[in-house]
């Protein structure tokens, strides 16, 4: 029973990763109606800019701030300028320019900073809790991702600006005709999720650390989370990142070999999930009509 | 004097051109209406006034040239385009569609007495606020598109075959609305139609667009007086 819990905890503190990127993935999905493939390697480059800060002598938060502001800039840059030109394009060519930016960001980083794994700091205290299970570094980071979750959500829910970006998403020309200034939308939801993903990434760095393919497994789960939460529901995405961390993590600990079928028990979450609830475990089932 | 004037409009769908030479004049507070067959073109007409195809002629609306302006600048000149398909937000609440349409606005108090007006016009809508607009029957979809029109305190409405796909009864209610708007607020309405008995008994004023240009004018009497109309669009 101890083992149990010590594992579910352990779960938690890992499906907090998860949780936090998911977040991004719901941010840009209620923005451009898409999923952005770069997004991983998007929030790696903005983790080695904080790195680079950092080596500079900044302390820890005055490089988490810059860096925020700089993934705001970049995500409205990269849609303004890459993807503003594809975006009446069909949805494969779309894929094909996320690939692309994927693919540059990736080398970007490599020729940059080198392919070498990097230490990345964390603002937490280091103290072990609850058996070594979890680390402080755990607790601020799911501290982080709630509070990001309380932001997203009154964004979308409250404020008059995430009202008009999801409307900007979901039926531009409609918005357009509201008087909604579609594409300034577009360029914000590309920049907050740039941001949101770039906390994400400065918080999970110290975890993995940083390298340039740090992010491959974890937008797998990222992405994972938010389909399996509900890609309309930001506390679904997070609730979802949980469920995977605690799922991958008992796996690993109570089937026979699992440690190696993490990811295979992972998948198969999100496949039953989406046989019997296929808008996600909290997402809004969209009824059309014509 | 003329609310909207329109001389001598081509607009483009795609690179193919739909419209030629259109000369339209709808006066303050008047309602006209734009009849004519399938693909003559009455979308691209009030495309083109919205500015969201490509156009050249002169708009002039309610004094401002606004054949350059993009569609979310009409849209501040007071324009409210109900359109084609509707337009609803599906995964948005009624009320979240009915906010959106009014975030424009500026006057709060004002924004709070159009809540209760449309869904005094609309009760269903009231019914159905924190339900996703996705969910709605065609015709409560029908009247949350002209509920977001109301909800911009628009000067101009362009209406884009109301009637298209509501049940008789439902297309009859949503007239009677749109004549008591029309009456008690003042407000100017281009009513693009295919059933012709509605739009004329709306209208004061019709316009008939065939093949993209506007082949006859008059009152909306003398539509109704015209053997080609009355055979062809009346179908009696």
């Amino acid at each position: 029973m101890e083992l149990l819990l010590q594992q579910i905890i352990a779960g938690l503190a890992t499906g907090g990763i998860y949780a936090c990127f998911a977040l991004a993935v719901v941010m840009i999905y209620q923005a451009i109606d898409h999923f952005n493939f770069a997004q991983g390697e998007m929030a790696m480059f903005s983790t080695y800019v904080a790195w680079q800060l950092m080596a500079w002598g900044l302390s820890f938060w005055l490089a988490f701030g810059l860096t925020f502001v700089f993934s705001l800039v970049m995500g409205a840059f990269l849609y303004l300028v890459v993807l503003k030109p594809v975006q009446n394009a069909s949805a494969l060519s779309q894929i094909v320019a996320f690939i692309a930016l994927m693919c540059i960001f990736n080398s970007l980083a490599g020729t940059i900073w080198d392919y070498s794994v990097k230490p990345f700091p964390s603002p937490f205290p280091e103290t072990a809790l609850f058996g070594a299970l979890v680390t402080g570094h755990d607790l601020g980071m799911i501290a982080v991702t709630l509070i990001m979750l309380a932001g997203v959500f009154y964004f979308f829910k409250f404020s008059t600006l995430g009202l008009a970006m999801r409307a900007a998403a979901q039926n531009p020309e409609s918005a357009q005709l509201c008087g909604v200034r579609v594409q300034m939308m577009t360029a914000l939801g590309w920049a907050l999720a740039a941001a949101i993903g770039s906390v994400a990434g400065m918080m999970v760095a110290y975890k993995v650390f940083l390298e340039p393919n740090m992010m491959y497994s974890i937008i797998l789960y990222g992405f994972a989370a938010a389909i399996v939460g509900g890609l309309d529901s930001p506390a679904g995405a997070v609730a979802g990142g949980f469920l995977l961390g605690v799922v991958e993590n008992l796996t690993g600990v109570y089937v026979p070999g699992g440690s190696e079928l993490k990811l295979t028990f992972a998948l198969l979450l999100i496949v039953v999930v989406l046989m019997f609830k296929p808008t996600g475990l909290f997402g809004h089932r969209v009824v059309k009509r014509v | 004097m003329a609310f909207l004037q329109v001389d001598g409009l081509d607009a483009w769908y795609g690179k193919t051109q739909v419209l030629f030479g259109c000369d339209i004049t709808l006066d303050e507070g008047g309602v006209i209406a734009v009849l004519g067959a399938n693909g003559a073109g009455k979308t691209t007409l009030l495309r083109a006034l919205s500015g969201m195809v490509r156009r050249q002629g002169r708009i002039v609306i309610d004094g401002t040239p606004a054949d350059q302006l993009s569609p979310e600048a009409v849209v501040r000149l007071g324009v409210a385009h109900v359109p084609e398909g509707r337009g609803t937000f599906g995964r948005l609440t009624v009320e979240e569609n009915l906010r959106l349409a009014a975030i424009i606005r500026k006057d709060a108090a004002g924004v709070r007495r159009d809540f209760t007006r449309v869904y005094d016009y609309f009760p269903r809508l009231h019914e159905r606020r924190s339900q996703q607009a996705g969910t709605l029957s065609g015709g409560e979809q029908q009247m949350l598109a002209i509920g977001r029109a109301l909800m911009l305190a628009p000067k101009l409405m362009l209406l884009d075959e109301p009637s298209f796909g509501l049940a008789p009864q439902v297309r009859r209610d949503i007239f009677l609305i749109l004549k008591d708007i029309s009456r008690s607020s003042g407000v100017s309405m281009l009513v693009v139609e295919q059933n012709a008995a509605l739009a004329l008994d709306l209208a004061s004023h019709a316009y008939l667009l065939e093949t993209g240009r506007i082949v006859l004018s008059g009152t909306a009497d003398s539509f109704l007086a015209d053997d080609t109309v009355r055979r062809t669009y009346l179908g009696y």
